[in-house]
């Protein structure tokens, strides 16, 4: 058993768990290098729902350049498709919490490496470990923070996030390629079955290697490494557990006690998932009374204006469909009612091959007031302007006297107290 | 296939880009950290054309934060637990675990927890916002609770294992016998 030779300067006997070591870093490791990718491809994935490139109107941030190669325009099918991406995304983000900061902690004596930089190289590698660190803390606090509605953050979320992302995603990718072997050597070194098999009383430090990540002055243990991995696991487990249910709806809703999606708001065909209310968005009683009209306009100047009683009249269709939030809470499937979008279309002049449309709201503030929905999002039968939901009129906060619903389409894009719908070519900036 | 397999596969790729390949200034480490920077800065420029300096406050000082305050903070409660309880007490977990527990649900869901944006929640979602810390507090209750039978659990067993007499404290054949080779160390 020799040490590396250690400087008077070594501050690694600061740190002295006996768990701290190769190995156990590399099996934290190794989950995130599993899970965040796939936080990576499901964000990127929300971002491209937005379908972004159809129009400024849609666009959260804009100025992207080459970091948005890969977006496309946003299919209606499967109609669960943002629902399980978003869900998946939160849900996952927010379960890896405890697994970043073990592996924070595990890795926390080589902060304290002294000299601090011993090359050009090594100072470049922990600039990278830099922006890695502050990078993921950054991503993972602003969207825990998004997710609560407490925007203390500097800016915008959608660029704060996307960016940011693209930041954390540089550094990790270099520190993957840098690791990569000494974590797969690290793994190899103990058996897992074993190391699940020893008790606290039984574990000793690994053998120190050249990571510099076991202590020189190790404690007596008073927790095992299956300890530690349970306890970390528990974490996990217990934040799924507050948390999954306001994304799986039904009856595990209420099992989300600490999710703010956990509960719904009272009961009947309008019980479901609200995340803006008319008090929210300054809605006015006299916008949603009976002088709402609907004005539907097309490319060739057409234009109609329509009572909700006169919708109510058109041909009318059903369809089951979820609504999906950014923030990672979904509803499961509710019956809305109303006249297809592609039917509007048609009364002002877009019979065949209906374009894309511009939907606006009456609501005075928010940023989702306007949004443009694909020739694909218009063409699906199942995008409807709603007029009822689960038998029974839509209520106030869940957009009436008329809203848009899309299969597939994120939450907010599913406008509600539309007034307004111009098909094919409008002027962006009215 | 195999040929290509064995020059360019994962054993290969381990040999050429193993850790001593990539010595801090191997070349080709460089190149890979210089490609990140390059990322970084396009990313970057983008992401700090708003609020630049409170962009960059919040991404190094959540990493200093993190690193310097939070980490030695419960390292060092870790440790003053430790300090405080009896040498060697094997109850420590019973503590450190539901605090652990308890401590991760607060530090996700603070601000709801804290009713930090109650009015802005209750406008959004049309529900009361002041459910959240009932239920933590209970959830933490709960978990501490769980610990300590847990526990009590684990004492009568020990107990009653030490329990002198034929009968009822020795083992059924074949089980609860302590391996072969060094006996489970007792606790001084």
């Amino acid at each position: 058993m020799s040490h590396p030779p250690r400087t008077h300067r070594d501050r690694r006997a600061l740190w002295r768990s006996p768990l701290r070591g190769p190995w156990l870093t590399s099996v934290f490791g190794v989950i995130l290098l599993f899970g965040l990718p796939v936080l990576f491809v499901t964000g990127l994935l929300s971002y491209a729902a937005y379908n972004p490139e159809l129009s400024p109107v849609n666009d959260q941030t804009p100025d992207k350049g080459l970091l948005g190669f890969y977006l496309f325009t946003w299919p209606t099918n499967p109609s669960w498709l943002y629902r399980v991406n978003q869900g998946v995304h939160v849900t996952l983000g927010i379960v890896l919490v405890p697994v970043l900061l073990a592996k924070l902690w595990s890795v926390i004596p080589k902060l304290f490496t002294w000299p601090p930089v011993r090359s050009v190289g090594h100072g470049l590698e922990r600039l990278s470990l830099l922006a890695l660190v502050g990078g993921g803390l950054f991503e993972f606090a602003t969207g825990v923070l998004n997710v609560q509605l407490d925007y203390i953050f500097p800016g915008s979320f959608y660029p704060l996030h996307f960016y940011g992302a693209w930041i954390f995603m540089a550094a990790l990718v270099v520190h993957v390629a840098l690791r990569f072997p000494t974590m797969v050597r690290a793994l190899r070194s103990r058996d897992l079955r074993a190391e699940l098999r020893t008790r606290a009383h039984d574990t000793t430090p690994e053998p120190p290697d050249e990571t510099g990540l076991v202590s020189p002055q190790p404690a007596a243990p008073t927790m095992s490494r299956r300890g530690a991995l349970a306890m970390v696991g528990t974490g996990s487990f217990a934040l799924l557990v507050v948390t999954a249910g306001q994304s799986i709806g039904g009856s595990l809703r209420e099992t989300a006690v600490l999710a703010p999606h956990g509960r719904n708001p009272g009961s009947g065909p309008n019980g479901f998932q609200i995340n803006k209310t008319t008090m929210a968005v300054g809605i006015r009683a006299r916008d949603i009374g009976p002088d709402w009209r609907l004005t539907v306009r097309g490319t060739t100047g057409r234009e109609t204006v329509l009572t909700r009683e006169q919708l109510l009249r058109l041909p009318r269709h059903g369809a089951a469909l979820p609504i999906a939030c950014v923030e990672g809470w979904s509803t499961s499937d509710q019956r809305w009612d109303g006249v297809r979008l592609a039917d509007l279309a048609a009364l002002v002049g877009h019979a065949d091959r209906p374009p894309r449309v511009l939907v606006e709201s009456v609501q005075r503030h928010g940023s989702f007031r306007r949004v443009v929905l694909s020739d694909v999002q218009v063409r699906d039968p199942r995008s409807l302007l709603a007029l009822r939901v689960n038998g029974a009129d839509l209520s106030p906060d869940h957009g009436y006297p008329a809203r848009v619903i899309v299969p597939g389409a994120p939450g907010v894009h599913n406008t509600k107290w539309v007034g307004r719908l111009t098909f094919g070519n409008f002027e962006e900036t009215a | 296939m195999k040929a290509a397999l064995r020059r360019f596969g994962p054993r290969a790729a381990l040999r050429r880009f193993g850790p001593r390949r990539l010595e801090p200034e191997s070349p080709l480490r460089l190149v890979l950290l210089l490609c990140s920077f390059a990322l970084t800065g396009y990313a970057g420029l983008r992401l700090l054309s708003g609020d630049w300096f409170g962009i960059l406050l919040w991404i190094v000082g959540a990493a200093i934060l993190h690193d310097l305050v939070l980490l030695p903070l419960y390292a060092l409660a870790d440790r003053a637990v430790g300090a405080a309880l009896p040498a060697a007490a094997r109850w420590i977990n019973h503590v450190r675990v539901p605090v652990f527990l308890s401590g991760l649900l607060l530090l996700v869901w603070f601000p709801l927890i804290l009713g930090r944006q109650e009015r802005r929640y209750e406008n959004a979602t049309g529900l009361s916002a002041d459910v959240f810390w009932p239920r933590w507090l209970l959830i933490t209750a709960g978990l501490f609770a769980a610990s300590a039978v847990w526990l009590a659990i684990r004492v009568v067993i020990r107990v009653w294992r030490r329990r002198p007499g034929p009968r009822r404290g020795a083992p059924a054949a074949g089980e609860r016998k302590p391996p072969a080779g060094p006996a489970r160390p007792s606790r001084p």
